[in-house]
Formats: structure tokens, C-alpha cells, sequence
């Protein structure tokens, strides 16, 4: 490539071409392409990042989990259950078209018939437009969580919509799923699924202060960690993502390219199943399995230093991340307790963990199996791709599973909801608590503060729930996955980069 | 009227075959996983997912699918891709010129480096050269294609910087929408090392092969008959033992075309490569159920094809095999 690329260089100069060498262009690649062009259709991290490129959110997150203006240029919470945003004025579509009040209120209610979305703005009973560059949000009590919510509302071109068709369809083609108007930094002038996706800046971007410079940024899908980190090397792309943790050292000592890592907001954990296995039911067994886990050192050997040890669902800079709560790890004291258990001389269990889901899941369960191994409990794994998981999951087909969750609204209580709630198919509430762990407070506190408003109570309330799971050894907390970016020199990924795995590519800047 | 008779036989044999084909691809679909997890967010609820699948008819009875699908199968249509939102069978249409084209040049490869590897061989089996050859076939048969390939993207891609490691290339568009890459040079590089790749599992196997007919054919009488004649040497190689060693090349080759198919999966992975392997395998990991089935069946229907034409090419390199199904 690098010949090639030489050819074409020492051509250009020859013909005294170089002038165009200021047209930057960004080679990246993703694991995945987005599913769809319609932002509504899956909640997925790709349709987030292609939303990010080619739309523009009310507000977006920074580094420090906060919220920057982007088409909502301010905010007032009017009352308890009414907050009102204040549009950018100026601001057009890619199709020419103003943005507008009726845009956002549209795009809102389409949000709200997104079998992916509803449930996140389920809470938001109406929008309005109050005046052409005001929008009105009331929820059905009081919300702490109105600006996360924020975060997903990305102002679709409703005119552009209403002629072409907004149906959201899920498994056939429609408008939405190939056509595409929004405010963001880029359009996208070809696209074909799954080999590429080639973006060109927007010219009339009504950020003008964004640094960025790329004109023209091409999006390869490259499943294989290994093809993706040989494309950066071989110099054929300029950024990846994710960096498997096997090439960290590699990459780092690259001189020609660079990496950031971060620590991540995704838990991995173990549930124990008590209803299927009754020695699991037990306390002091299930304080002796966290204890028996050396997950400090399952984050060491298995994931090389590429992971954050938990033990809690919360990672730090969440509001119920509990500074308390520290990783447990003891042989010797799981021994004791599982002498005063109800099983001294252990048990069999059995586990079922994915291969293909979460960074090294199957080797993380290989070795937490011989850890409980220590303590008498004679693990029976299964491990299987996520297609054959997941069924198995909903049916809480072992004594122990495995489940990795990312909060969706960047919230600890979105944790709780769907993994240590009691599980209750009519509100969906536990829906992946597949150890079937069930405590009243746990489900009382975390209601709560789903509309408690005041932040200190809520944060008190939140960390309560982590205290109450660690006491109770709810579940086995492994760890968060930290992520990992990487570029060629010359690429400023640094600052464009951010937790939520979102990276800012309209304000990136390429310096060569 | 031999070959018309050959061909209608042929064909009602693709029939049945195709049929049990499709009938095994659809019964396993269900042991794939549940494709509405690859579809949804994962805070969807239960009830939302079960309605979907309703909608998708994945709650029906297995006979009920199976005839709805061959209903549609018969009438050209093979169910809709999940992923691509876009039938089946033109998403594979789409992803086969890639693909042929990898073929092509692992058969390029392979055929123009083992005739002459394995005459040679044959010729001067005692010389180091010829030795080197056939010690070097016995470890490329026993490495893996995607070591291989990763071995050469490592090398060539990486290493060196000559080579691209990934993808197709630029594309030239054809008169009748076929998107080649054999007409750019960027194209050309880019086909370069995974067809070296694909061809590295055949090209030992043809190398023993020709060599083993070869060496066979040079002891027979009737080359020591044309020998005796005063015939040059030359002639007597190439065109009186040679003639007879593609026999067994032709049908090994016809047999190996299946696994070359099969080994596209690989090497279109470790490269990147858009063609239908690739497409297969992403779509085994997205449980895009549709789309599997229709792989199965277009590959099984290349198999019925490529055997009928070696079928029919043995008996114009040597007319005193019989195609089965003609009266004598």
C-alpha cells in the first residue's frame, strides 16, 4: 500500500497537484457498521456513533460526564416535571431545510414509538413547542434523568421525513433506513452495508468553532481484531476501534501510531442462581465465591492490566458508584466460610458463559471455575456463541451465568433495573437478573430514585443499593472493560474521544 | 442426443438434491440462535420481542415456515436478509463477483505454478531443486489457510509495507453491473495475497498430484512405445504422458472446487474480503437466518454445476469415458 501510496504522492507532485493535499481525509474502522441509517431503529453503539456524524444531539456528553450545548443552546427547569430547552438559532439540514421547535418535538414523538427507544423517554409524557426555537418536555413526575434523555434526542429533518416515509421498520427497507438528513458535521455520500461507509464534511455546519478538518472520512467495518490492527499498522487506515487487548503492546511501541485507553463503563459480572441451585441461595456460599475470585487477577493475567476490578455495578464518576465498596478477594477467609456454610464440603454448579460477546469471556469463566474450584465447588461449564447465549439466558439455563451490562442512560440505577431488580415480566423490570436475586429494598430505593430530583438524597440513595449488594454478595462483580482507540501520529483522536465510546470525529483534527 | 439425455438427468438429480439441501439448511435454523437478539437494543422487553417475532413469523409451526419458504424459493425468492434488509439472493448476487475473482486467482495461481512444479518434479526427482519442492508441499499442506494468510498479511502488509492488508481495492464497474477489481492495479495488489492464500492449499496437492501421473504415465508402455518410435523427447513428454496425467487432475480439481468454496470462508475473513465467504460467516455470527440459506443453497447449486461440467469435460479429454446416464 505504502508503494502505492508513494506512486500516487510522487505523481501528484509531478503534476503539481500538491494543493490538494489540504483535503484531509480520515480512514477508520470500526468492528461494525451501523445496523441502519435510520437513527431510531436499533439502540446499538453504532447507530450512536453514525448519529453523532451525521446528526446532532440537544446535548452531548464530555469528558467529565457532564452535558455541552449542542443544538439546545440552554436549559431551565421550569418545575418539577417541565424543562424547557432553548434552540440553536440558524441551523439547517443537509437538505437545506431549518431546524425548528416542530423538528425536535417530531423527532420525540417518533423516539417514543421506537420499540428500541421507548423505553428510555417512557417517562417523558409530552413535547411541545412552545415558540419556533423553544421545546417544552413534561414527564410523568420528577425526573432526575431529563438531560441524560437529552443526550438521545438527535433532531431528525421531519419535513424531508414526512415526504420521503418515517415509518420505523425493524427487517425490511424503508426511507429512513436509506436515506438521510440531519444537522451533524457530515453527509453520506455512498454506503454499502457492511463493506463501507464514505462521509463528507458538511459545508454549511453550524459549528463553526469545531477545530475539526476532515473532509472526507471513510468507514470500514473490520470484524477481526487481528485484519484491524494489521490495517492500522500496514498504514491502509488511520484510526481503529476497539484495540483487542492482545496488541496494546504492540501498538504502543509502534512508533507511527498512538494509543488511549480508558477505563469503561461496562460491568461484567457472575449471577448466582439460588432458585435453581439451593446451596447458591445461601449467603455465607455466595460471600465465599466473591472471595474465592481473584478478579484483581483476572483483570492482571487474562486481560493484561486492560480492565478496571470492580465491586460494584457502578463505575467511578456514576452517581451510585460507592467509594466503600472494594474488590474482596481472600482464600483463606472464603475457606472459612464455606466450612460454616451450609455446604462445608462444597457442591457442584453449573455455568454457561459466551465466546464471542465480551473480551475474553470464556477464558475469564475458565479461570473463575478453577478459582471455585478451591473452595470445593466443582464447576460444570458450557461456554457458546452469543446467538446460542442469549436464548439460554432467558431461559436462566445454568446455576451461574454471565452478563456484561452498559447503562444505556449512563445511570446507576439503569443497572439495578434490569440486573438486581426482583424479576417481574410485566414491567420488565429484572429482566436480566438471571440469578433471580430478590430484595424489597433493593427494589424500593431504586424506584425511588428513578424520580427523586435531589441529587444528594439520590446519590445516597444509589449508593445504598451497591452497599446492599455487596453485603449480600447479590452477584459476583468481575470487572469494567476499559477501552482502547488508536491512530496513526498526526490523527488527534485524543480529544474527540470519550467514555461513552462516542468519538467526536466532526472536531477531529488531523494535523498531517 | 447422449448429452440431452445427460443434462435432463442431471438436472431432475439437482432437483431432489437441491430440495434435501434446503430442507436440511431450513431445519437447523433453529438451532442457530434467536436473530431478534441481533435486531433489538438490549433493554427491548420480552413482549415487545415476542411481537416481533410474530411478525417475523418465527412463532409458526416448522412445516408451516418450510412450505411458505419453498413457496417463495420456487418463485426466485429466498427470504430476506435481516442485516441488509434486502432479499437474500441479491445480496449473495452482489457479493459473488468478489468472490469468483479470488477463485480465479487462486486457480491462477495454483495451476500455473503446479503443472510446471509437478513435471518437473517428475522429470528430476533426484535433483535438490525437485526435492526442495516436495519437502516444501508436505509442510504447506499441513498449515492452516488462515495461518497462512495471517503470515502474509503480517509480512507483506505489515512488515514490508508492499501490500495492502485488507479488502478489495478499487473497483472497476462493468457493462452489465459486475464489479471487477482485475482492471485496476490498486485491485490487482489488493487480489494479490489472499489468492496466495487460497491457492496455498491446493498447489501442494496438484504438485504431488501431477507428479505422482506423471511419473506413472512415463513408465507405461505405450511411452516407452513412442520412445521406441524415435519420437523426441519432448513430444513424448508433454503431449503422450502428460495428455494422461489430466485425467485424475480434472476430477480432483472438480472435487476440490467444493473445498475451495469452502475455504473462501477463511481467507475472505482474515482479509476482509467482500465476498460471499465473508458475507456467510458474518451472517452465522448475526444469525441472519435468511441469509444462511441462501448461501447453502447457491453453493450447493455451484456444486451441482461444477460437477456436471467436469462430468462433461472428462469425456473431451479422453472420449472413451462414458457420461453416466447416455446409452453406449
Amino acid at each position: 500500500m505504502k508503494t502505492l501510496r508513494h506512486i500516487a504522492t510522487a505523481t501528484a507532485i509531478l503534476l503539481g497537484a500538491t494543493g490538494l493535499a489540504s483535503a484531509q481525509t480520515l480512514n477508520f474502522a470500526y468492528d461494525a457498521d451501523p445496523v441502519s441509517l435510520d437513527p431510531h431503529e436499533q439502540l446499538s453503539g453504532g447507530t450512536l456513533q453514525l448519529s453523532h456524524m451525521v446528526f446532532d444531539p440537544l446535548v452531548r456528553w464530555n469528558k467529565d460526564l457532564g452535558f455541552d450545548a449542542r443544538l439546545a443552546e440552554s436549559w431551565e427547569r421550569v418545575d418539577d416535571t417541565t424543562m424547557r430547552f432553548k434552540l440553536r438559532e440558524g441551523v439547517t439540514f443537509h437538505s437545506g431545510n431549518p431546524m425548528t421547535a416542530a423538528d425536535v418535538v417530531w423527532t420525540i414523538d417518533r423516539l417514543k414509538s421506537s420499540p428500541d427507544f421507548k423505553g428510555i423517554f417512557s417517562g417523558w409524557t409530552s413535547a411541545t413547542a412552545v415558540d419556533d426555537m423553544t421545546v417544552e418536555i413534561k414527564t410523568d413526575g420528577p425526573s432526575p434523568l431529563v438531560m441524560h434523555t437529552a443526550t438521545y434526542v438527535f433532531p431528525m429533518d421531519s419535513k424531508f421525513y414526512e415526504e420521503g416515509g418515517a415509518d420505523i421498520v425493524k427487517h425490511g427497507d424503508s426511507f429512513a433506513s436509506k436515506t438521510i438528513s440531519g444537522t451533524g458535521p457530515f453527509t453520506i455520500s455512498e454506503r454499502e452495508q457492511g463493506v463501507k461507509v464514505v462521509f463528507e464534511r458538511n459545508a454549511n455546519y453550524w459549528d463553526t468553532n469545531s477545530p475539526g478538518n476532515v473532509q472526507t472520512a471513510i468507514l470500514t467495518p473490520i470484524k477481526e481484531a487481528p485484519t484491524r490492527v494489521a490495517a492500522l499498522l500496514a498504514g491502509d487506515v488511520d484510526f481503529i476501534a476497539p484495540v483487542p487487548p492482545t496488541d496494546l503492546e504492540r501498538i504502543e511501541a509502534d512508533e507511527n501510531t498512538q494509543l488511549v485507553t480508558m477505563s469503561g463503563t461496562r460491568i461484567i459480572t457472575l449471577q448466582l442462581n439460588g432458585k435453581r441451585n439451593e446451596a447458591l441461595a445461601d449467603p455465607k456460599v455466595r460471600l465465599a465465591m466473591v472471595n474465592a475470585i481473584n478478579n484483581q487477577g483476572i483483570v492482571d493475567k487474562i486481560m493484561k492490566g486492560f480492565g478496571t476490578t470492580a465491586a460494584q455495578n457502578s463505575p467511578a464518576g456514576y452517581l451510585g458508584h460507592n467509594p466503600d465498596l472494594k474488590p474482596r478477594f481472600d482464600l483463606e477467609k472464603a475457606k472459612s466460610l464455606m466450612a460454616e456454610s451450609s455446604h462445608p464440603d462444597g457442591f457442584s454448579a453449573t455455568m454457561m458463559c459466551p465466546n464471542n460477546r465480551y473480551v475474553n469471556d470464556f477464558k475469564i469463566c475458565e479461570a473463575a471455575a478453577a478459582m471455585l474450584a478451591k473452595i470445593n465447588i466443582d464447576i460444570d461449564l458450557t461456554t457458546m456463541p452469543k446467538a446460542q447465549y442469549w436464548p439460554k439466558f432467558d431461559e436462566r439455563a445454568a446455576d451461574i451465568m454471565m452478563i456484561g451490562w452498559h447503562a444505556d442512560t449512563e445511570d446507576s440505577a439503569n443497572f439495578y433495573e434490569f440486573l438486581n431488580m426482583t424479576p417481574d415480566a410485566d414491567t420488565g423490570k429484572g429482566q436480566y437478573n438471571s440469578g433471580g436475586y430478590s430484595n424489597a429494598k433493593v427494589d424500593e430505593l431504586t424506584i425511588a430514585t428513578l424520580t427523586e430530583t435531589d441529587e444528594a438524597k439520590r446519590t445516597a440513595d444509589l449508593q445504598m443499593v451497591e452497599k446492599i449488594l455487596y453485603d449480600e454478595a447479590a452477584f459476583v462483580p468481575l470487572h469494567w472493560q476499559d477501552l482502547a482507540w488508536a491512530a496513526r501520529k498526526g490523527v488527534d483522536i485524543e480529544p474527540v474521544l470519550n467514555v461513552m465510546n462516542f468519538p467526536y470525529l466532526g472536531d477531529l483534527v488531523i494535523s498531517e | 442426443m447422449h448429452i440431452i439425455a445427460f443434462l435432463i438427468r442431471r438436472a431432475l438429480q439437482a432437483v431432489i438434491v437441491m430440495f434435501v439441501i434446503s430442507l436440511i439448511g431450513f431445519s437447523i435454523q433453529g438451532n442457530l440462535g434467536d436473530p431478534l437478539r441481533e435486531l433489538v437494543g438490549q433493554s427491548v422487553s420480552e413482549a415487545e420481542r415476542q411481537l416481533l417475532r410474530d411478525e417475523l413469523g418465527l412463532n409458526d409451526p416448522f412445516l408451516i415456515q418450510y412450505a411458505r419458504f419453498l413457496g417463495n424459493a420456487l418463485q426466485g425468492d429466498l427470504g430476506t436478509s435481516y442485516f441488509f434488509k434486502r432479499p437474500a439472493l441479491d445480496v449473495i448476487m452482489d457479493k459473488f463477483p468478489a468472490t469468483l475473482e479470488l477463485v480465479i486467482g487462486a486457480t491462477f495461481i495454483f495451476l500455473a505454478l503446479s503443472i510446471p512444479g509437478g513435471i518437473y518434479c517428475a522429470i528430476n526427482r533426484d535433483k535438490w531443486i525437485a526435492k526442495t519442492i516436495m519437502t516444501g508441499s508436505i509442510i504447506g499442506i499441513s498449515v492452516p489457510v488462515f495461518l497462512t494468510a495471517i503470515f502474509l498479511v503480517w509480512i507483506f502488509g505489515v512488515e514490508l509495507q508492499w501490500l495492502p492488508a485488507f479488502g478489495r481495492g478499487d473497483t472497476v464497474e462493468m457493462p452489465w453491473g459486475w464489479d471487477t477489481g482485475f482492471l485496476t492495479l490498486d485491485g490487482l495488489a489488493h487480489l494479490l495475497l489472499p489468492s496466495i492464500a487460497l491457492s496455498s492449499i491446493m498447489l501442494p496437492l496438484f504438485i504431488r498430484l501431477i507428479r505422482a501421473e506423471m511419473m506413472e504415465a512415463m513408465g507405461t508402455d505405450y511411452v516407452r512405445f513412442a520412445r521406441a518410435k524415435g519420437l523426441s523427447t519432448r513430444r513424448v513428454r508433454y503431449v503422450h504422458a502428460f495428455r494422461n496425467t489430466l485425467l485424475p487432475v480434472v476430477t480432483v480439481g472438480g472435487l476440490m472446487i467444493g473445498t475451495l468454496i469452502a475455504y473462501t470462508i477463511l481467507t475472505e475473513t482474515v482479509f476482509q474480503w467482500p465476498g460471499m465467504g465473508f458475507l456467510f460467516l458474518e451472517a452465522v455470527n448475526r444469525v441472519d437466518t435468511p441469509l444462511i440459506i441462501a448461501y447453502i443453497i447457491v453453493v450447493g447449486l455451484i456444486f451441482v454445476v461444477v460437477n456436471t461440467i467436469v462430468d462433461f469435460v472428462y469425456t473431451l479429454i479422453n472420449p472413451m469415458v462414458k457420461l453416466p446416464g447416455a446409452k453406449s
